[in-house]
């Protein structure tokens, strides 16, 4: 197997102080010491000090050590050795023993698990600089807004957006959505106008369309899906052509079947009718090698807590020349210039749309989270993924009376399973799983216009990422047929 | 571990009893869990000393809530309303044995606060009745 190759290269690179990220880590920090600003402390170690960099500083030239940027998104997108029972150690939620059975997390579409880095960071936050950020003058002060905008290059890099000034934190996915929705939708969809979705939405990227619809008299189009779960490109050609369609608003991966949209296609071909997308990368971008430039998407959306980050913290992107000519979303404290009785003036993206005190350490939380998927490298994790998922395809398909819904083809989605067993439902199917230890979805997965067009109520949902192992796959097999024999399937 | 889809659970959802409508309820309800999209209708038809003559559920879902639904009409059929009402979340779940999760108890519990409402309904609702059945 591939991966126990690159496992045991592992053992070997590990060692080697020259690995591309202990150079890039060494040339970084010579370079920020002829920064004008703090000296580094000599007695700390460089894993317990926080950063010691300013919002600005990240001018391309000056990225951790790189030449460029881009450089910066290769190295976290490419591949490097893979170690599957090394990175389970850095999960302790890994070694929690659920009724009588070690935990197999399965569950990692809705949220992943945190590694012991994100963990220790957000305490080291609260016990050693936790502070306000862009206001204090005084050195945690300091210190917390350097780390708070570090966590913002990193996000850049990590999707190869132009600038940081394109990342905007919100609370998740959700938020990011409706701000869209709220400032640029308010601004630019009017009566009559359209928006272009797709049948595999999460609620997340309908309802906020449906409320901006509603209020300004515009109308929703869905793109439907193909029996294996794959979007009709006819009905997108169509949509587009009828004329009056003023976003385009889609899911880079279904949360349900797993399916990855062409959605580079889609976005050329929007616009060139000069229409803008939106791309709904919360099942993306923890998994693949994501590049916003490469896309050329207008906005895209995701969560922290999906790529290993906190709760409550997200991203929005979008293109400068679009946030510019937005409107504030909320109004409040940071996000302004100037404040007079009865009118006031905006501070430049991304602060235009920061008001009042974000949520600091979970910015800080999922910058280390950043650095940890980077550490593991994009491309890795998509290829680990996806040999889960296609033995889990294989082994899951020989349980009698499963039906897998979605693609077909395993190469063609990401590590998300979606089944139905018999008439065993799938609340109950998650409970039989749980009784040995197996946590997955079961539901509706916030998808109900999805479960109506493949004809169900709900699904059984298994997700894999970073640590799942073929091993959890046969165990969660085994207890399918466990289920079977209690059914009497 | 043992699972708590014993043999009389598997039992009352493949086959269950009371399953149906009537024509002339005196009591009827309906509720659903948002959660897991489990849907439960009671009909009661009652006698004139106020005595469950006939039971009917009606809905889908899982397992849990429709075998206890099921479970339930058997338990009200001849009872009076008075009794109907003093029916306690503990007399459904010994009915279905084992431990429950906590979001589980809401399937297994559905079909007694569907049958509640519709006896308080019918007897006339109070805050206290209100409150028990927020509880459940």
């Amino acid at each position: 197997m591939s991966r126990q190759r690159w496992a045991a290269a592992s053992n070997s690179t590990s060692q080697k102080a020259t690995s591309p990220a202990a150079a890039a880590t060494a040339s970084y920090r010579k370079a920020r010491n002829k920064q004008p600003g703090p000296a580094v402390p000599k007695n700390t170690t460089p894993t317990t000090k926080p950063p010691l960099t300013f919002p600005g500083q990240f001018a391309q030239s000056t990225v951790r050590g790189y030449a460029t940027q881009k450089q910066a998104t290769t190295y976290i997108h490419e591949k490097k050795p893979y170690d599957v029972e090394k990175i389970r150690n850095d999960f302790p939620i890994l070694k929690r023993i659920i009724n009588g059975k070690p935990l197999a997390y399965l569950d990692s579409a809705a949220t992943t698990q945190k590694p012991q880095d994100v963990i220790d960071e957000l305490t080291r936050f609260y016990n050693e600089y936790n502070a306000n950020v862009h206001r204090g003058v005084y050195k945690i002060s300091e210190e917390a807004t350097a780390a708070y905008e570090e966590a913002r290059a990193k996000i850049a890099r990590l999707i190869n957006a132009n600038s940081p000034n394109e990342i905007i934190f919100v609370r998740g996915t959700t938020e990011a959505i409706n701000l869209v929705a709220q400032s640029w939708g308010r601004t630019n969809i009017g009566l009559g106008d359209g928006i272009i979705l797709t049948e595999m939405e999460h609620h997340s990227n309908i309802v906020p369309w449906q409320l901006l619809a509603k209020e300004r008299g515009a109308h929703l189009k869905y793109v439907g899906l193909t029996d294996d779960g794959h979007l009709v490109h006819e009905d997108f050609r169509q949509h587009l052509e009828s004329g009056g369609i003023k976003l385009v608003t889609m899911t880079h991966v279904s949360n349900v079947l797993g399916t990855i949209n062409p959605v580079r296609e889609y976005i050329r071909e929007a616009h060139k009718q000069g229409c803008p997308v939106l791309v709904d990368a919360a099942q993306s971008v923890p998994h693949m090698p994501v590049d916003v430039q490469d896309l050329d998407c207008d906005f895209l959306a995701f969560s922290g807590h999906k790529v290993c980050g906190p709760t409550g913290i997200g991203i929005l992107y979008a293109k400068k020349s679009i946030l510019q000519a937005m409107p504030p979303f909320h109004g409040g404290g940071e996000m302004i210039r100037e404040v007079h009785l009865y009118e006031s003036t905006w501070k430049d993206p991304p602060y235009k749309f920061e008001a009042g005190t974000t949520n600091i350490a979970g910015a800080i939380g999922l910058g280390k989270a950043v650095d940890y998927v980077s550490g593991l490298g994009l491309r890795n994790i998509q290829e680990h993924e996806q040999e889960l998922t296609e033995y889990a395809h294989d082994r899951l398909g020989k349980v009698k009376g499963i039906r897998i819904y979605g693609p077909e083809n395993p190469r063609t989605k990401s590590g998300v399973i979606s089944f139905n067993m018999g008439d065993v439902h799938a609340h109950d199917m998650a409970t039989l799983l749980d009784e040995d230890g197996i946590a997955v979805r079961s539901g509706h997965h916030c998808a109900q216009p999805l479960m109506e067009r493949l004809g169900v109520s709900s699904t059984t949902r298994a997700s894999v990422y970073v640590y799942n192992t073929e091993d959890e796959i046969d165990r969660l097999a085994e207890s399918l047929e466990r289920a079977g024999r209690i059914f009497k399937l | 571990m043992s699972s708590i889809y014993s043999e009389i659970i598997l039992d009352y959802y493949r086959y269950p009893r009371n399953k149906g409508s009537l024509s002339h309820p005196q009591i009827q309800a309906s509720d659903s869990n948002p959660l897991c999209g489990d849907i439960v209708e009671m009909q009661l038809e009652l006698d004139e000393k106020n005595t469950v003559k006939d039971v009917k559920f009606n809905g889908q879902g899982c397992a849990i809530s429709q075998a206890s639904a099921s479970m339930l009409t058997e338990l009200v059929k001849g009872k009076t309303v008075d009794d109907v009402r003093k029916i306690s979340k503990e007399d459904v779940l010994s009915l279905i044995g084992g431990q429950l999760t906590a979001v589980r108890l809401k399937c297994a519990l559905l079909s007694l606060k569907v049958l509640k409402t519709g006896v308080y309904n019918y007897i006339g609702s109070t805050d206290a009745t209100n409150e028990e059945l927020s509880g459940l």
